[in-house]
């Protein structure tokens, strides 16, 4: 198991586009995906749940990842985060 | 007898014919998501699965649309909606519960769907209170396609139908059942319910307001589409009233029908073409049987129903080909894709003000991929040169230019690839947009034919939504402005030394009343619904070019649509009515 934190760092925050592609990404993995806010788990292959969270500009969050390719996983997806999920 | 009787609703009579029958009463708007037991979890997954599998459809038609018109935002969302419908964790809990509970899937995806929206709308965040918003858009789409399938399955036997209103997708569910006849709560004479109930052949009422209140699942009633009438549990007095007349109706139908093989002359010789409109296939043996010459206008957007998507090149391939093929040695003109508006697609888009928005041509210059693809399906099926080309709501020269430019190419890749014996196709243009109206003598210059769309003219040149039952009144063929457009219409093109058609395809065409007007104007090309063609022949049979041309020029001098009516009316009355079977004669004592 892999635990990353991570901090939004966009300015437009955890939205539906980004949302999208965190799902997106995350389903090309074998490994579970979960994220963590605030103590509730949300998996993150599911995009409805994902639209869930609200994840404003310096919200801190907890990625978790469990599975063979967690390694990979956890570099793709947490990457995707510090990127400010390529946006202003 | 008829008046007195308080079982009798009044609506607007939109689509002429006589039906008497049980109905069915269809209420799209209510969704249904009341706790119900199901008996056989495989059915009911199978049902839950095909109407994913709709929503992802209809979601996908508008989702590859030129997603960058409608902005990042937009598109994602869209995009999200999509995936949502594939979400392994919601679906999978959703088919559980079916299983476990026993419960409907209605009911189950309604109450799923709204644990996230309850953690949205909980939320600080503005911007969640969106995302609730859109996540009950895609509920009430899933649970709507829920419902239609039963709607579909439920529609056997030959029923009227009573419904709210009538959308184009609707059209493809009714099309296919025997329906007899339609009733609307909503709706004028150009609404989409008249428009397919007169492409049936059958009667509908439309604009009752309340039919759907009022008339009970399974009632029996009449349908008058003469006289706009709607008669709910018929008394014996009403019952015996009406069959005679349902009797008398099918023995002057018959009669008319054999008419079909004269050529439509006036009584002074002067040769008006009759062409059929044609939106679904099945009214195709209907053109023939009524004798049109030719198609004026295939409405191209009933493919995009048909197909719950893009039609791809093949599909419009053959479809076109098979119409030019049966209709043959006539000619067919193709409107391209005229979407938007009113129109076919379940677009998500909310244009304030969809009428005056992206549709039409401008809507398919935006998409170049389904323009060219639309093109070359037409220019590929035009083996026999027969086909032409028709332009929806042109503005200006360079929309036609550019077009030109696309069929050119086209054909050029055609010519490569070895089909030297397929023409290049004839375009014309709608003359359907004042401007297109005003530069009638340029656009003339541009294109091969032009066809008059008056539905749409009369609506921009009057300010008036057609399909808004409130002012539908104010909908007036015979508005001066209205005649005086059409003759500069009708004249300009006449005048020049080109030759170019013109030819009107509006419901106008097969207002007999308007008949005589517009021979007098000069026009001597009509493009109707096959069901009309008998009755509009029937009375060119019986009028004189000259006294009609009088009767045109006095109406261009009056100030009032009254006056033009009431002058109308006067010919109608001494000129024609005694010469032909009125059809439309008085049914109320």
């Amino acid at each position: 198991m892999i635990e990353k934190q991570v901090i939004i760092v966009n300015n437009a925050g955890l939205h539906t586009r980004p949302a999208a592609m965190i799902t997106k990404l995350a389903s090309r993995f074998k490994s579970e995906f979960y994220i963590v806010k605030n103590g509730v788990s949300v998996n993150a292959k599911s995009i409805i749940g994902v639209m869930t969270l609200a994840a404003a500009k310096g919200t801190e969050l907890t990625l978790v990842f469990e599975g063979e390719d967690e390694i990979d996983a956890a570099e793709t997806l947490t990457d995707y985060f510090n990127r400010g999920f390529d946006e202003p | 007898m008829l008046k007195s009787s308080s079982n009798i609703l009044s609506g607007i009579a939109s689509a002429p014919g006589l039906a008497y029958s049980e109905c069915y009463v269809y209420k799209k708007e209510y969704l249904d998501i009341s706790k119900v037991k199901i008996l056989d979890f495989e059915e009911a997954k199978q049902n839950l699965l095909d109407a994913l599998q709709k929503s992802k459809k209809e979601l996908l038609k508008v989702f590859s649309l030129a997603v960058d018109k409608l902005g990042q935002k937009r598109a994602a969302i869209f995009e999200a909606q999509i995936m949502i419908l594939d979400d392994p964790i919601l679906i999978g809990n959703i088919l559980d519960r079916m299983k476990n509970e026993l419960l409907n899937p209605e009911y189950i995806v309604n109450d799923e769907i709204a644990k996230y929206q309850e953690i949205m709308n909980a939320s600080d965040e503005l911007y969640m209170k969106e995302r609730s918003l859109d996540l009950e858009d895609i509920k009430n789409r899933i649970i709507k396609n829920l419902q239609n399938k039963k709607w579909l399955s439920k529609i056997t036997g030959e029923v009227i139908v009573v419904t709210d209103t009538l959308t184009p997708a609707d059209t493809v569910i009714f099309a296919k059942a025997k329906v007899k006849a339609f009733v609307t709560d909503f709706g004028g004479l150009t609404s989409h319910a008249a428009i397919l109930a007169r492409s049936l052949n059958i009667p509908a009422v439309v604009g009752l307001h309340d039919a759907t209140k009022k008339i009970k699942h399974g009632d029996k009633i009449i349908v008058d589409g003469f006289n706009g009438l709607v008669i709910i549990e018929p008394n014996d007095k009403q019952i015996k009233f009406y069959s005679q007349k349902i009797e008398k109706l099918s023995l002057v139908t018959s009669e008319l029908e054999k008419s079909a093989y004269i050529p439509a002359k006036t009584l002074d010789n002067k040769k008006i073409e009759l062409l059929g409109n044609l939106d679904l296939v099945e009214e195709i043996d209907l053109m023939k049987k009524n004798g049109a010459e030719g198609i004026g206008l295939v409405r191209t957007e009933q493919l995009f129903i048909e197909s719950m998507g893009f039609p791809d090149e093949n599909e419009q391939y053959l479809r076109y080909t098979d119409i030019a093929q049966k209709l043959y040695p006539y000619e067919v003109v193709i409107r391209i894709f005229d979407t938007g508006g009113d129109k076919v697609l379940p677009f998500d888009v909310k244009e304030a003000n969809p009428f005056l928005g992206w549709r039409g041509v401008r809507f398919l210059l935006d998409n170049p991929d389904l323009l060219k693809t639309q093109i070359m399906a037409i220019q590929r099926a035009n083996q026999l040169n027969n086909i032409k080309l028709l332009i929806p709501m042109v503005t200006s020269l360079n929309e036609i230019r550019k077009v030109k430019d696309v069929i050119n190419e086209c054909y050029k890749v055609l010519q490569n690839d070895g089909n030297k014996n397929i023409q290049k196709i004839k375009i014309g243009a709608m003359i359907e947009i004042p401007s297109a109206a005003v530069m009638t003598e340029e656009f003339a210059e541009e294109v091969d034919f032009l066809s008059i769309g008056t539905n749409d003219l009369i609506q921009f040149l009057l300010a008036v939504d057609r399909g808004n039952d409130i002012i539908s009144s104010l909908y007036q063929e015979f508005h001066p402005a209205v005649v005086k457009t059409l003759s500069y219409i009708i004249k300009t093109t006449k005048s020049l030394n080109k030759k170019v058609k013109v030819s009107l395809c509006g419901e106008m065409a097969a207002d007999t009343l308007a008949t005589p007007l517009l021979i007098g104007l000069g026009l001597d090309s009509f493009s109707i619904s096959p069901a009309a063609l008998p009755q509009l022949k029937q009375v060119i049979l019986n009028i004189d070019y000259s006294e009609a041309k009088d009767l045109a020029d006095k109406c261009l001098k009056l100030k009032t649509e009254e006056e033009i009516n009431s002058e109308l009316q006067g010919f109608f009355n001494t000129k024609i009515s005694n010469k032909i079977n009125n059809l439309f004669e008085d049914s109320n004592e």
